[in-house]
């Protein structure tokens, strides 16, 4: 059972869900068809299935359907996904058969009828060929687009351009398209089991069960061992501070199992960390995400000091608990991160060490941080603007290329 | 004396804004202000209006977006302190607005022999506000209703009666002094909330300190929401 809207009103005031219900009447019984690529796992599942009860609660008729594909499809739009984020692939005449094929098969089973389609990600993209007359499409990209290999996105250039509008993440993400392009951030869910209340004891069990002293202060990165996540960097910087102030770090991530780089970064971690009692790598299964929760509440400061990032929602996970922040300044992090107002910006090793002794020796700057880092989640990345964004776009896509909207 | 209720009410309209992009960015100042002579108007207001409701906590800085670039990416001081000091409310229209901006950054320009960059990945994004404007249901016929309505409304209600009506779509004024001038009868109070310079608050510092003048001139404190 899933909360309803007036269960976020506690934190985003009553006014806020008056105005998402003000928007709702506006699209009562539009039809709004989601189609994406996996119904669980991943983000863009996660926030669907938050999002679709709350588009259905507003009155907004919507359903939300999962192309099918074979492995080989699957194979190929991770090629896709990985050449768009800028890494070397290339894309075979076979490749491109299997896309369309796949693509085709898609077409001749989902129904493609609704007044506005909205496609997440590279992997329906091509279902645009079956747009039904007077209905607007829109495509969603989750990707960073910044530097893309360009035979690839010529090759879903054309696709996407036949699209009303395009939604990325942040403006960096973007391309040049001569089409609409609307910059919606993603969210988080305050009543998740990442980020809900916990009472004092279940955090103290859960960190003193990790082996961490709850009575120190305490650094954390949550990440994946990934060396984009620069985990091997976190211990630096903290080996640095750790010489003049006392303090443990915690490495904590989801199970590196099925992923053999993931694997080695890990055993790096615990490599380094082997001589220092104080180091606590730890990986959690997928569904720690209370674990995650208390972890992060007990830290005293959080890194995430990613040399390269998506939006990067576990620093928005990490400012909701009113936290100081000290994140790489990339992807989506600095609209997350305004730098000493709401967090810290670094760029080097050197410069997380400097300003972890600096928030542990000023914890009244750090509760500041902490607090301001609260309330621009607060205002601007939980689910209920995410919902308000959605809304306000539904609403754009019947009076495209205008500035200002009245609604009576 | 003041009369106990207005002949039309206050209807309360609230303003929702999309982020649309534009494509454009800068990595110098010699681009950022050709872009900023030439972008829609909207842009301009997104980039000096945005972060009121977006980083309300932040104020009284960053003061707008342009002004915060300058200052922390580019790290041009002088001139960010002059965009900060852009005394937005003076200004009648968006273009009135463009022209000051761009007149400063261009008189700083002629003093400037090189340009500093921004490091890759901080490059100033120009991005255009699509408003929405809609009615709520909150309405008041008496200032002691108007009060308590105003304790109710989103920031973007207080935003769109304080900011967007004047800029955006055209009012000579904003809408609570015309309202509690011609329809009440309020010309002191009135002039209070004219005064006021709303660039310098935060949305909530800018609803107390509303109420506070509407208090004052109630002659109670009322209970607070």
């Amino acid at each position: 059972m899933t909360a309803g809207l007036d269960a976020y009103a506690p934190f985003v005031g009553r006014a806020t869900i008056e105005e998402l219900r003000l928007l709702g009447e506006r699209l009562r019984g539009r039809r709004v068809q989601h189609i994406n690529s996996t119904a669980v796992g991943g983000g863009v599942a996660e926030i669907l299935n938050r999002l679709v009860p709350l588009l259905l609660e507003l009155g907004i008729n919507t359903r939300w359907d999962v192309i099918r594909g074979g492995d080989e499809f699957y194979a190929v739009t991770k090629a896709i996904h990985n050449a768009l984020h800028g890494q070397p692939v290339t894309l075979s005449e076979h490749d491109v058969a299997v896309y369309r094929e796949t693509t085709e098969q898609n077409l001749r089973t989902l129904a493609l009828s609704d007044d506005i389609v909205f496609i997440h990600d590279p992997q329906p993209a091509g279902l645009i060929a079956g747009r039904a007359p007077g209905s607007h499409w829109i495509w969603r990209c989750h990707i960073d687009l910044s530097a893309p290999v360009p035979s690839v996105w010529e090759f879903l250039r054309p696709t996407v351009e036949r699209y009303d509008a395009a939604v990325f993440s942040a403006p960096q993400f973007s391309r040049t398209l001569p089409i609409d392009q609307v910059l919606i951030a993603p969210s988080i869910d305050p009543l998740a089991d990442k980020n809900r209340e916990l009472d004092a004891r279940t955090i103290e069990s859960i960190v003193t069960s990790l082996g961490l002293d709850p009575g120190r202060p305490l650094v954390t990165q949550v990440s994946r061992f990934d060396r984009l996540k620069d985990p091997l960097g976190v211990i630096e910087a903290y080996r640095l501070a750790k010489k003049y102030n006392d303090c443990q770090l915690l490495l904590v991530g989801g199970s590196a199992t099925d992923d053999p780089e993931g694997q080695a970064v890990l055993t790096e971690c615990r490599d380094r960390a082997a001589d220092d009692r104080d180091i606590h790598v730890v990986e959690l299964p997928p569904t720690a995400n209370i674990e995650i929760n208390a972890v992060q509440r007990a830290s005293t400061v959080l890194v995430q000091k990613s040399l390269r990032e998506g939006f990067g929602l576990t620093v928005a996970e990490a400012l909701w608990k009113a936290k100081p922040v000290i994140a790489g300044a990339v992807g989506g992090i600095p609209l997350q991160i305004t730098h000493k107002y709401s967090g810290v910006l670094t760029h080097t090793i050197e410069g997380t060490a400097y300003w972890i002794k600096q928030l542990l020796n000023a914890p009244d700057f750090a509760r500041h941080l902490g607090e301001n880092g609260r309330e621009h989640v607060r205002h601007n990345f939980l689910l209920t603007r995410h919902l308000r964004d959605y809304m306000l776009l539904f609403l754009y896509l019947g009076h495209l290329g205008q500035s200002v909207i009245t609604l009576d | 004396m003041t009369p106990a209720m207005a002949p039309s009410p206050f209807r309360f309209w609230t303003r929702l804004t999309l982020t649309r992009l534009t494509g454009r960015r800068a990595a110098d100042l010699a681009e950022f202000v050709e872009h900023l002579r030439t972008v829609p108007a909207s842009v301009i207001f997104h980039h000096t209006h945005h972060f009121l409701v977006q980083h309300q906590h932040l104020s009284p800085e960053p003061p707008n977006d342009l002004a915060f670039w300058v200052t922390n990416v580019l790290q041009e001081d002088r001139l960010g302190e002059r965009l900060a000091a852009i005394d937005t409310v003076q200004f009648p229209s968006l273009e009135d607005l463009r022209d000051r901006v761009v007149g400063v950054i261009d008189e700083y320009l002629e003093t400037r022999q090189e340009l500093r960059t921004a490091p890759p990945g901080e490059e100033f994004h120009f991005m255009d506000a699509i408003s929405f404007t809609l009615p709520t249901g909150h309405q008041a016929r008496t200032l002691a209703e108007f009060a308590r309505e105003l304790r109710q409304v989103t920031y973007g209600a207080i935003a769109y009666h304080l900011f967007e009506s004047r800029l955006r779509v055209g009012s000579d004024d904003n809408d609570f002094s015309r309202w509690l001038e011609r329809d009440l009868s309020e010309p002191e109070l009135a002039a209070g909330v004219r005064k006021l310079d709303p660039y310098t608050y935060t949305m909530e510092g800018l609803r107390q300190r509303l109420l506070g003048l509407i208090e004052l001139r109630l002659g109670t404190t009322a209970p607070r929401a």
